[in-house]
């Protein structure tokens, strides 16, 4: 048996007085794709920056790879270089150009020559239709072009492991679908994921595993038809209940 | 500190002045330039009329406002003016560098960075809570008095040092202000693509801070080419020492009257600028989100 690619154990984080994760524990094999469900402040958004050694968790372990990432004495910079991580809103540095945007980490981090790294920018651009973009601002871009430009700038790191948190819930809603299907393509290529989302539609399509969270703590996980269709805990039925008559599955 | 915009609409007109009239509304426009024009008449009249009318009138005039006097007093204090401008720019490039440096330490997270943290905020503290010509005599008096090997003897050395720490103190709160300004989640995309905290910085969250608070920024450069005088107190033969001296031997204001316009060439073309760049930069903004 392989090592699974990442894996949370008994993980704990709290703000101040406040208990944003309890007890986590997940598994993410290689290839695998993960959505995280809940209501807002349920601690997706937190998982993944714990996750992504944005936040130091208080207990518990995160391992890639099979390595403790979160043991004293990791350097977090190179941790991150092996992941990706693109947010809700406000990803891409507003004063440099799409180009600029996509080369700084492979240039300033991962010390590759400026050609390449504009040559490697160009091929990723092409791949996701926006290689008329490539010179322009953040702020000439529309929020879906800015989301899947971070998506691109996120990949030119070549991660291992890409997280994304709640990418689409700041989009107009005719935009939402240019960004899913981003993420489905890079399904297709086999690329791990863990993905906060308020899509449940797409969640239900993507996902190998759900997890659905309440309060700081995984309460159900499962395939997508079990989590969707028969949830076996009443927080979770109330949860896709309200998304039902929100009409939003 | 923006001046009130009624001051900015003054002639109504184009230029550095104000914004602009809409294209569609000439005529308009036309309308409150003449008011403008009418109203600043009448009110510089009036405002003449009262200073004239007043009893001590002609004193006043022979003692600030001699045109004897002032030939006479000018050369020496456009000589202590030249003094300031250079002391102006020199300590200004310094403080823009160093204001930044010791925001930008401060701005650094984590336990590992607590000790240099707390210096910086040691320093700011300090040099914040002491009033500016306190320091400048407690520098430029005592620590040439102390006579350490290698240190510069000069009082105008020491007297410029404690301009500059003070005006770094205060600039570099500018800037912090101005990188807290900037999105958390642009530190997070930075730090999530691997740039350490100081990269991080360098090439995302300063060049936007600096964006946001050039207005600022411009403002302490106002301050600080008036605040240079203070060195004064040295014995240092800038302006308005130069008009000291003169007001001194002579029994005559008219000098003071010399560096006051000679202060004011300088600060009204900068603060004027001040306020256009920010109208700018404010309707670009505008122009991004609309």
């Amino acid at each position: 048996m392989t090592l699974p690619k990442l894996e949370l154990r008994g993980v704990w984080k709290s703000f101040e007085d406040k208990e944003v994760l309890r007890d986590v524990g997940l598994t993410v094999g290689h290839h695998d794709v993960v959505c995280l469900i809940g209501s807002s402040g349920s601690g997706k958004s937190t998982m993944l920056k714990c996750i992504n050694l944005l936040f130091p968790i208080d207990r518990g372990q995160i391992l890639f790879d099979g390595a403790d990432i979160t043991a004293p004495g990791v350097n977090a910079n190179q941790v991150r270089e092996k992941m990706g991580i693109v947010f809700q809103a406000f990803n891409l540095f507003p004063h440099m150009t799409v180009l600029d945007n996509i080369t700084l980490s492979p240039r300033k981090v991962h010390g590759a020559a400026k050609s390449r790294a504009e040559a490697q920018a160009r091929d990723l651009l092409a791949r996701f239709g926006l290689s008329d973009k490539i010179d322009e601002y953040p702020d000439r871009l529309s929020g879906g072009q800015q989301q899947r430009v971070a998506i691109v700038r996120a990949l030119a790191t070549e991660p291992e492991l890409m997280l994304f948190d709640e990418v689409t819930s700041a989009l107009d809603p005719e935009l939402v679908s240019e960004v899913l299907n981003v993420i489905r393509g890079l399904k297709d290529v086999g690329m791990t994921m863990v993905i906060a989302t308020h899509e449940m539609g797409f969640a239900r399509d993507v996902a190998d595993q759900v997890c659905f969270l309440d309060e700081g703590r995984i309460l159900e996980h499962g395939v997508p038809d079990q989590i969707f269709s028969s949830p076996q805990e009443p927080r979770t039925k109330q949860f896709l209940q309200r998304i039902i008559d929100a009409g939003r599955l | 500190m923006r001046e009130p915009s009624s001051i900015d609409n003054v002639g109504g007109g184009p230029g550095l002045l104000g914004p602009p009239p809409a294209p569609g509304r000439r005529e308009e426009g036309t309308r409150a330039a003449l008011i403008a024009f009418a109203s600043t008449i009448i009110f510089t009249i009036v405002a003449l009329w009262v200073i004239l009318a007043s009893p001590n009138w002609p004193k006043i005039q022979q003692q600030f406002f001699d045109w004897g006097h002032f030939v006479e007093a000018f050369p020496a204090i456009l000589k202590g003016f030249w003094l300031d401008i250079k002391m102006f720019l020199g300590a200004e490039v310094i403080i823009l560098i160093l204001s930044l440096i010791i925001a930008m330490i401060r701005s650094l997270r984590g336990p590992a960075f607590f000790p240099i943290r707390a210096l910086a905020v040691v320093f700011i503290d300090i040099i914040r809570g002491v009033p500016v010509i306190l320091l400048i005599l407690l520098m430029g008096f005592g620590i040439p008095a102390l006579q350490l090997p290698g240190v510069p003897k000069s009082a105008l050395f020491w007297g410029l040092t404690a301009l500059i720490l003070s005006y770094s103190a205060y600039t570099a709160e500018v800037y912090r202000a101005g990188i807290e300004s900037v999105h958390e989640s642009q530190r997070m995309s930075a730090r999530s693509l691997g740039l350490t905290q100081g990269q991080a910085l360098r090439y995302v969250l300063v060049p936007q801070a600096i964006r946001n608070v050039v207005p600022a920024l411009l403002n302490g450069f106002v301050s600080l080419q008036k605040d240079v005088a203070l060195v004064l107190v040295l014995g240092i033969r800038e302006a308005v020492r130069a008009a000291d001296i003169y007001a001194a031997k002579t029994f005559n204001y008219t000098g003071y009257i010399a560096a006051t316009l000679l202060f004011l060439i300088v600060s009204i073309p900068v603060a004027r600028f001040t306020d256009w760049y920010t109208e700018r930069d404010r309707r670009r903004k505008q122009s991004v989100t609309a």
